[in-house]
């Protein structure tokens, strides 16, 4: 098949893939051993595993950028021997990344037509277009493919990416978790035109997730990776929820969430935003925020997509951008100076902890004293670094807070994403805090990491702390949360408590719909 | 008094006409320099690489009596000096900014010491279009001989922006600048991409020196450019990466820099030394106005490496 040429969907079957023994050995370690799934033509198959399990391996091997160990391929039966992505294409095998990778200042029909293998030198606009239009009838996606794609909406951007994969003739897809940045809805409509996709045979889906209602509601069928081995496998509709958590992770066992304490309605509160607006980081909008109350021994859930103002409402509460209107902890206007956070116990953890909360090339030791270096033993100002107490603090909260680091003298940026977020979380938890601003926590942990997180911010708030949570993932909100208050295009527009919080509207808030 | 009977309106008539003359090397290292910029990279050293083109140019046009070989040859010059700078940016951890620093350095140095024996003999100068035949007004005429490499760049402008949307390069070309990533993804080799928009714009930079040293001012000397490589860095980003919008600014500051000499012949005699400084205010003044610290540049191409 030429891949320049672009056929109608339907003309195309889709393609069924299977691995046979697949192994994947990077030096002394083995990230895949001896994997076989089996993937037939025209079904949705689900790919579970917690980080580090092999998935990203074990597609990478199907789509040519690994050269597995040993173990072979199959596309449609047939051996097939593939040794680059270019090769992958060629057999109909397509993937869509977590990330996105189409060009955000390209317009979407710019997109479709450069990703071709053929260009022609000086493109024609006006027949490209009687194509595309022509081939969109075919799909069961609207999107407008005049705009650029930056201006397009997380939902519109995946959908695009799917669509690309089919333009280019792909029959067979890797959906490399496709709805982390989507609304429930959007995940919902996407996933269901995929799947009704793949019941006309015109797709085979490959789905890397971690969320387990995708799963059971879309996928016919279910691998499981646990440490580079299959751990299990079988049909979704005969397997629980629970039978593929423990495919997943094995015998661990999980940190529990402490009873929540219930909120006194006279608890008091610890952080007020009143009337604060700021302009976003593109400078052509304002976050407007009237009225944000958290009070002591409560936790306040942000929803929101990214991109809608909980970055600047973080950066305006940690005091990096500057804005109008009132920030007030504890009674009195805050600034988030050193003096003014130190004072009221203010603690942060904001998002990517690893660039936003640590210096890189720093050591671990260094980094947990960010809070406190510069204080002496009796609360003055100290002149010198206290070295050995330092180094004494680190150790003892690198194994309170089970952080996995050669030694305390490596640099922060060698440790695993999991082992940096505890680390900050060490450094922010210890001590006294009155309030707490989080911003998601959990992105990109795996399960026990994410157990143990939780764990603490809910001690902490137990404990008295006011805990603001931003996430993007709402699972994350409806378990932690007292009240959910949600974000959208950089005003709060919709507030619940807890008891009466319903999934569906709080995403139709966050999708603008109010 | 029928020479300067025209008064006042001498001005903006010289104003006029400095735009024009000005500006055109403007044009070239901008429209050069947006290439390079892109492609996701920045070249700083177009300032040397203007220099070393004005003295090719001057030289080869002085040996062999035709300044359009000199223009070749510039072309070439400024491609070589493109293609060192691409080549050793490829390398992992080479900042392209200290690279083009470097590049510049080396450029005006080179330019300097190959350039001593051509200060003095005279070439011949780029031939330039009388659209002013028409009027018996001298200022008019002078005003409306306008030199044939302007109206080539005004045109590349175009064509430039037109080839952005329309053709494989400029998609190409938008899309490396974007995202490298992206680009790999479509099986296309950035490093490769940007070597070649950055030979591309250093030939064009190269263009604009021969026409400062084979048209206006007309004559090699080490003070030729005065930093008119850099400001047209400067002017790529106000005009926001977009060609037609380059020119536009390139006219701009044209018309800023022949804002002095202006004054002076209608016989202001205080103060006109200020506005020689037009178009170096007009950069500041600009660069503060179009920035922002809370917003980031709109129109930026994602690669490069200031917008990361």
């Amino acid at each position: 098949m030429i891949i320049g040429e672009i056929r109608a969907p339907k003309s195309i079957p889709a393609v069924g893939i299977e691995t046979v023994e697949m192994t994947m050995r990077f030096g002394s370690f083995t990230a895949l051993d001896h994997v076989s799934i089996k993937v037939p033509a025209g079904t949705f198959h689900a790919l579970l595993g917690e980080n580090g399990a092999g998935k990203s391996t074990l597609v990478k091997c199907i789509m040519g950028f690994y050269h597995p160990t040993s173990g072979q391929l199959q596309v449609d039966g047939r051996e097939v021997a593939i040794a680059s992505p270019r090769d992958a294409a060629t057999h109909g095998l397509g993937m869509v990344y977590q990330h996105f990778t189409l060009v955000p200042s390209l317009t979407g029909a710019e997109n479709l037509v450069i990703s071709r293998a053929r260009v022609p030198t000086i493109i024609n606009w006006p027949k490209e277009k009687k194509r595309l239009s022509a081939f969109m009838e075919t799909m069961p996606f609207a999107i407008p493919l005049d705009r650029p794609v930056s201006a397009l909406a997380a939902g519109e951007k995946q959908k695009l990416e799917i669509i690309k994969q089919l333009y280019l003739g792909r029959r067979f897809l890797v959906l490399d978790e496709p709805t982390s940045v989507l609304t429930p809805a959007e995940a919902d409509d996407m996933l269901g035109l995929v799947r009704g996709m793949t019941e006309r045979g015109e797709l085979t889906v490959l789905m890397i997730s971690h969320k387990f209602h995708e799963v059971t509601r879309f996928a016919d069928a279910v691998s499981v990776l646990r440490r580079g081995r299959l751990s299990g496998a079988g049909r979704v509709s005969e397997l629980s929820t629970a039978d593929m958590a423990g495919m997943m992770i094995g015998d661990v066992k999980l940190a529990e969430l402490d009873t929540r304490l219930p909120v006194s309605p006279h608890a008091a509160p610890v952080l007020a935003v009143k009337k604060v607006k700021a302009p976003d980081r593109t400078g052509l909008k304002p976050i407007e925020i009237d009225d944000l109350v958290v009070r002591s021994g409560e936790i306040v859930g942000i929803a929101g997509i990214s991109g809608n103002g909980q970055k600047e409402l973080s950066e305006v509460l940690a005091g990096q951008r500057g804005a109008e209107g009132a920030v007030i902890v504890k009674g009195r206007p805050y600034g988030a100076t050193r003096l003014e956070t130190r004072a009221n116990n203010v603690r942060f953890i904001p998002e990517e902890p690893l660039n936003n909360a640590c210096a890189q090339n720093m050591t671990v030791t260094e980094n947990l004293a960010f809070r406190t270096f510069d204080l002496a033993k009796n609360g003055s100002d100290a002149i010198w670094l206290d070295a050995r107490g330092m180094k004494k603090r680190a150790m003892a909260l690198i194994s309170e807070f089970k952080v996995k680091t050669a030694s305390t003298a490596s640099p922060i940026a060698a440790l695993s994403g999991g082992n940096v977020q505890r680390a900050v979380l060490a450094r922010e938890l210890s001590g006294e805090v009155d309030l707490l601003i989080v911003s998601n926590p959990c992105f990109g942990l795996d399960f026990s990491a994410v157990a143990e997180i939780r764990a603490r911010i809910m001690k902490v708030r137990n404990a008295g702390a006011a805990v603001l949570l931003m996430s993007e993932d709402l699972d994350e909100l409806m378990e932690m949360s007292d009240r959910i208050l949600v974000m959208s295009d950089g005003k709060l527009v919709y507030e619940t408590p807890i008891r009466e919080a319903d999934v569906a509207v709080i995403g139709a808030h966050m999708a603008g719909h109010h | 008094m029928e020479a300067i009977g025209i008064g006042v309106w001498g001005v903006p008539l010289a104003v006029f006409a400095g735009a024009i003359r000005v500006s055109t090397p403007f044009i070239f290292v901008s429209l050069g320099e947006a290439i390079t910029e892109r492609s996701g990279r920045i070249n700083l050293g177009l300032e040397g690489t203007l220099v070393f083109g004005a003295m090719t140019a001057y030289a080869v046009a002085v040996v062999t009596l035709s300044p359009w070989l000199g223009v070749l040859a510039a072309m070439a010059v400024g491609a070589c000096f493109g293609i060192i700078h691409g080549f050793i940016c490829k390398f992992p951890k080479v900042n392209d900014i200290a690279i083009g620093i470097a590049m510049m350095q080396f450029g005006l140095g080179l330019a300097f010491f190959l350039g001593k024996p051509f200060i003095q003999p005279a070439a011949p100068r780029l031939p330039a279009i009388a659209f002013g035949a028409w009027s018996d007004l001298p200022q008019i005429q002078a005003a409306l001989n306008i030199n044939v490499l302007f109206l080539v760049g005004a045109a590349l402008a175009l064509v430039f922006w037109w080839a952005s949307r329309n053709t494989r390069v400029g998609l190409i070309l938008r899309v490396v600048g974007d995202s490298s990533d992206a680009a790999r993804a479509m099986g296309l080799n950035p490093d490769t991409v940007r070597l070649f928009a950055t030979a591309a714009g250093g030939a064009l930079a190269a263009i604009g020196g021969a026409y400062l040293s084979l048209y206006y001012p007309g004559s090699w000397n080490e003070g030729i450019s005065s930093g008119q490589g850099l400001m047209a860095v400067a002017l790529v980003i106000f005009a926001r990466w977009n060609p037609i919008g380059c020119s536009l600014a390139a006219l701009l500051f044209g018309g800023a820099g022949a804002l002095g000499p202006a004054l002076q012949s209608v016989g202001v005699t205080k103060g006109y030394y200020l506005f020689y400084a037009a178009p170096y205010v007009l950069t500041l003044v600009i660069m503060i106005a179009t920035s922002s610290p809370t917003r980031s540049l709109a129109g930026a191409p994602g690669a490069l490496s200031i917008t990361k």
